[in-house]
């Protein structure tokens, strides 16, 4: 076989079962395809000599008839995953040198079931963007490249995951979603991107950004590998206290393709000023591939949606500030070097000045703000209130009998590197306008590309699912996928 | 509400995080646009709107108080920029 690295995750699944191949050759090829990468930066840090005695040890229990479903398939890890023994930084300076001395609990469950760890994946710095441009690496490229030859971003946070993805460096790879994180390049990058639901997937040994609205989950190429990798993912884990005592289902078994009189709600709130002819067509060209397939499409109205974005850049800068207070200097990672004279709190403020970057610097001042006496009432607690009324709406909405949202994943396609306002960051924040809703209410969601736009540049559309659905979301996402028929890949230029 | 230079030197501060003086302008004013966007939140109606504390309505887990891990000094110290005698060493702190 040929391409190996260009195989889904069930076609690998499939191809290892029958024989056709070995994880050591799929390993090989994704060791080369990264290898030849470098323009992308997607991949970080490399472990080949990893991979290699993973694929060696999967081939041995593809052997022995023991298989999981991941056996053998070769993933890459988006950077905030701690992987012992192997640097997980979050794309921070502040993290530099550190070599985890615990695994996290989902690539443990990956490494359990026998996938293969290639490396380490780009992101913005501990997941505060929506570019990849804020990362001590340097920006992510988006393998989709115009004739302009501009360089684009393949989104952010988890643009290395959604870029190693969409270029064919692995099969499949984690990533995280706190505002739209996995959702967003997904989009960007013509891949599927799955968040599902708080407290699906463990965060034990996740580097953390904001612990009420972090939540894993898979990019991957198709919905069926989203579906795979998610069951391998998910877990009830006692490390995490806000992990969901619930059994993990079959989520491949309930891609049955048959969505016939499933309710999907069309948000008139999402109709925002400014958004493009070409996504509101294409918003509803999908609605009628839904349609065509059996569903009924319910206009429904989420009144606090608009207040989603400003409640969100309250509550995550909060949590963020209280998270990274333990980058101290002492524990771990980076200590600046201090003059004579210098005391504990020069060391505090010379080491966190020069191991954040800009971004996580203004996250962490804002959050440090709402949070101070005088302003907590008026900031942290009324952004928290909106959010019960955020969620209150998707309730009300699920509870009228609705079985899924459907909404554009972004307002725009990829982005030229470097075309953000730096002075403006709240410019950039506008990417998460319709991906951040869920995160507040703790939703499952999932974006999926459904066509080009007229420049050439992949758009997702967006589907929005009832809590622990998961399940009933991806065979609705299915359903998008067969109907766009989106099968385009970037041509390669790196 | 609008913050000033001397507020800005004063989060900098609570976040423990040096910033010169002569960036402070440009931080305020970032500061500043940035809490001008949250501003919208004071259009919401929010009288008798419990804060929002997790997105499950479930009591946080409780397990059996004893001891389920330790005994790892040797790993905790690791990655530590300063670890002498079992101890992670920082600046003085008291004169």
């Amino acid at each position: 076989m040929s391409d190996l690295n260009k195989l889904t995750i069930a076609g690998a699944r499939d191809a290892l079962a029958k024989g056709e191949t070995t994880a050591v050759e799929l390993t090989e090829a994704c060791l080369s395809a990264i290898d030849g990468s470098g323009a992308l930066n997607a991949f970080v840090h490399n472990t080949p000599e990893m991979a290699r005695d993973m694929a060696k040890a999967a081939d041995a229990r593809l052997q022995a008839g023991n298989a999981a479903p991941m056996t053998g398939i070769p993933v890459g890890v988006k950077d905030l995953f701690c992987v012992r023994g192997v640097p997980s930084q979050s794309a921070s300076r502040i993290l530099d040198g550190f070599l985890p001395q615990y695994e996290s609990t989902v690539t443990q469950n990956l490494w359990d079931q026998g996938a293969v760890m290639l490396g380490k994946l780009n992101q913005d710095e501990f997941g505060m963007g929506s570019s990849t441009e804020n990362s001590a690496y340097g920006a992510t490229v988006n393998p989709w490249k115009l004739d302009d030859g501009v360089a684009r971003t393949s989104g952010g946070s988890s643009g290395g995951s959604a870029a190693a993805v969409a270029a064919d460096l692995c099969l499949g790879a984690t990533a995280t979603d706190t505002g739209g994180s996995i959702r967003q390049p997904a989009a960007f990058t013509g891949t599927v991107g799955l968040r599902p639901t708080y407290g699906r997937v463990s965060r034990w040994g996740v580097i953390a950004y904001a612990s009420s609205l972090d939540q894993a989950g898979p990019i991957t190429k198709t919905v069926r590998d989203a579906a795979i990798m998610l069951g391998t993912m998910a877990s009830c884990d006692a490390k995490d206290s806000t992990s969901a005592d619930r059994p993990v289902p079959d989520y491949e078994a309930a891609l049955t393709g048959d969505i016939r009189g499933k309710r999907i709600g069309i948000p008139r709130e999402y109709r925002i000023e400014g958004l493009s002819d070409e996504i509101d067509a294409l918003w509803g060209q999908t609605a009628q591939m839904l349609k065509d397939a059996g569903a009924e499409i319910v206009d429904i109205s989420l009144p606090h949606a608009k207040y989603a974005l400003p409640a969100y850049y309250v509550i995550a800068p909060a949590e963020a500030s209280s998270n990274l207070a333990r980058y101290d200097g002492v524990r771990y990672g980076r200590r600046a070097k201090l003059g004579a004279g210098d005391g504990v709190v020069e060391m505090y403020e010379k080491t966190r000045a020069e191991g954040f970057g800009k971004e996580v610097q203004r996250r962490v001042m804002v959050g440090t703000y709402v949070l101070s006496a005088g302003f907590y009432d008026a900031y942290y607690n009324r952004a928290r209130k909106v959010r019960a009324l955020i969620k209150r709406d998707f309730d009300q909405a699920y509870a009228s009998g609705i079985d899924a949202i459907l909404a554009p994943t972004t307002p725009s396609s990829a982005f030229a590197l470097g075309s953000a306002d730096a002075s403006n960051p709240v410019e950039m924040y506008l990417n998460d306008v319709f991906t951040v809703t869920l995160n507040l209410a703790g939703l499952p969601g999932i974006s999926v590309p459904v066509a080009l736009d007229r420049q050439g540049l992949p758009l997702g559309m967006q589907l929005i699912g009832r809590p622990w659905d998961e399940g009933g979301l991806l065979n609705l996402a299915q359903a998008v996928e067969s109907a766009a028929g989106f099968t385009q890949k970037p041509s390669r230029w790196w | 509400m609008a913050i000033t230079q001397d507020e800005a030197r004063k989060v900098a501060h609570l976040a423990r995080i040096a910033v010169d003086d002569a960036d402070l302008p440009a931080l305020a004013q970032e500061l500043n646009g940035i809490l001008h966007f949250m501003e919208q939140l004071n259009e919401v109606d929010v009288d008798g709107v419990e804060p929002m504390t997790g997105v499950e309505p479930m009591r946080l887990k409780r397990r059996e108080d004893i001891v389920t891990d330790g005994e790892m000094q040797a790993l905790i110290l690791k990655n530590a920029p300063d670890a002498r005698e079992g101890f992670f060493a920082v600046p003085k702190v008291v004169e």
